[in-house]
């Protein structure tokens, strides 16, 4: 079997004596995506930030493309994190730059001697704000758009760098239900076009249900019920105050006995 | 009670290796790729262009001041024609510095604080890792860069304001000729006071640039959390600035 895109390993991370994740274990295999629910101060957000690296873990291990990067210093964190995307929860664009300029970021900042050619910046660029549907907003700043476009915005700017995984930390919050799809039907979108491999933290499980069971279709250009045997497979992870309180696949949750699990299920 | 001193000492002493630590890596950041020149020049012109007005205006009623003073002074030895020397003396080697540097502290220490605090609170920083640059080479290392290009540059402005601005007391208010005042002022002038007036600002630079940066980088807890960086930066800066002084001061005077 393929080297996994990303595996946790008995994770665990203290803030101030307070476990915020406990031996969190799980694996994510190229290509596939892995859904991670829980209600609020779940540990869903450190999770992201420990697969990026932004934080340490205390104890286990977290490997990204194979290699263990829960011990890496931040210098040689640089080129993993370079093939990784992501969305932060408040979409987190930078406010004194056009949209334009936030989503070129990745490609003319990069360290390492890997930044894009000056020609080459602006065609990616438009590129991925025309996958988001905003090349229009170029010139806008983030304080011009609606949170919708500013999470798009977001999106195109994880997505410019061809990322290998892209992680999404809550993709949706905060947003009106349409505004929702359209934010997962990207989500799909990027997952079934480019084939990246994709983290999504989430509250709620319809988008669980959307990226489990449904396909991003390119010439309606919306999402179709995806085959019996999808190329792509989803798992889901419940997260029960740092702890892992169920992981396995949509047809297993609705099975599952676990108090907590079936009040979450039933809830949302 | 011990406990609690403990805890305290603890947390200054960890602040002192963070701080050192950020100071290290910024300066380290100087002779490492990539250089964001651009910010560099963004910054210079922020800090430099910027802080020009004020520094203008203080070095220009700090060298008035300083005329009347010394003249108030000078007269009763009857050494009034010495004016010039006191003045340009009190500049180039204390106020100006100092005077230039408080007041850069007061604007950009104070700004970088902020902004890099909101930076901080809305992840910005965090998605700036995330992106694959390195916060201090992207945001320390050009503000701290900037200070250390354009703090001396503002001093040397302040010190010529605040002497021609003794010399307008000192035609108007003092009868002293033009002529009179400049050559006092600038003949008492050595290399050795020219090099301790310049070695000021260089070395207050680190503390203008460096506790705006780490502050700034260090907010935590939203708008209230930026507004403390903000006060808290000004407030060190300025203390390390009167340390920083006393201790060149001391190197210079009894070396």
């Amino acid at each position: 079997m393929a080297t996994p895109a990303l595996e946790f390993s008995d994770v665990t991370l203290i803030f101030d004596n307070v476990v915020a994740l406990d031996r969190v274990s799980f694996r994510v295999h190229p290509g596939d995506s892995l859904v991670i629910l829980g209600a609020a101060a779940s540990g869903k957000s450190v999770l992201l930030k420990l697969a990026l690296g932004l934080l340490q873990p205390d104890a286990g291990e977290i490997y990204l493309f194979g290699e263990q990067i829960s011990r890496m210093s931040e210098a040689d964190l640089l080129p993993y994190r370079q093939q990784v995307g992501m969305v932060f929860q408040e979409s987190a664009l930078f406010d004194s730059l056009t949209v334009f300029d936030n989503v070129a970021y990745p490609l003319v900042n990069r360290d390492g001697g890997s930044a894009a050619e000056p020609d080459d910046v602006a065609p990616r660029v438009l590129e991925a704000l025309r996958f988001v549907e905003l090349e229009h907003a170029v010139d806008k700043l983030p304080s011009e758009l609606s949170g919708g476009m500013r999470r798009r915005v977001a999106i195109a700017r994880a997505i410019v760098g061809e990322p290998r995984l892209v992680l999404y930390d809550s993709p949706t919050a905060g947003l009106d239900p349409i505004t929702a799809h359209t934010i997962v039907t990207l989500i799909l979108k990027e997952r079934d076009t480019a084939g990246v491999t994709s983290l999504i933290v989430t509250h709620r499980l319809q988008n669980a249900h959307l990226v489990t069971n449904f396909r991003y279709d390119s010439d309606s250009g919306d999402l179709v019920p995806a085959a019996a045997a999808p190329a792509s497979r989803t798992e889901l992870l419940v997260l029960r105050q740092g702890r892992v309180a169920f992981r396995g696949s949509q047809q297993e949750l609705a099975l599952e006995q676990d108090a907590y699990v079936r009040k979450f299920v039933m809830k949302r | 009670m011990a406990f609690s001193l403990g805890d305290s000492l603890q947390r200054a002493v960890w602040v002192v290796q963070e701080f050192m630590l950020l100071g290290g890596r910024a300066i380290a950041g100087i002779f490492r790729r990539p250089h964001y020149w651009s910010d560099v020049l963004i910054q210079m012109d922020i800090i430099g262009v910027g802080s020009l007005p004020i520094v203008v205006l203080t070095g220009f009623f700090a060298g008035a001041v300083l005329a009347l003073q010394m003249f108030d002074t000078l007269a009763t030895f009857g050494a009034s024609a010495q004016t010039g020397t006191m003045v340009s003396l009190s500049l180039v080697l204390e106020m100006g510095p100092v005077l230039t540097s408080l007041m850069v502290a007061g604007r950009n220490s104070a700004g970088m604080a902020s902004e890099l605090g909101s930076m901080a609170v809305t992840e910005q920083i965090d998605a700036m890792r995330a992106l694959g640059t390195d916060p201090v080479l992207k945001l320390v290392t050009p503000r701290l860069l900037a200070t250390i290009v354009v703090l001396p540059l503002l001093t040397v402005i302040a010190d010529f304001v605040g002497i021609f601005g003794g010399s307008v007391i000192a035609y108007f208010f003092i009868r002293l000729t033009p002529t009179q005042y400049w050559t006092s002022s600038y003949r008492e002038l050595d290399f050795a006071d020219v090099a301790q007036g310049l070695s000021k600002p260089f070395l207050f630079a680190f503390s203008v640039a460096l506790v705006g940066c780490y502050c700034g980088m260090k907010t935590r807890g939203g708008t209230q959390g930026v507004g403390r960086s903000t006060t808290q930066a000004v407030v060190s800066a300025s203390i390390l600035i009167f340390v920083l002084d006393f201790l060149i001061t001391k190197l210079f005077v009894h070396a």
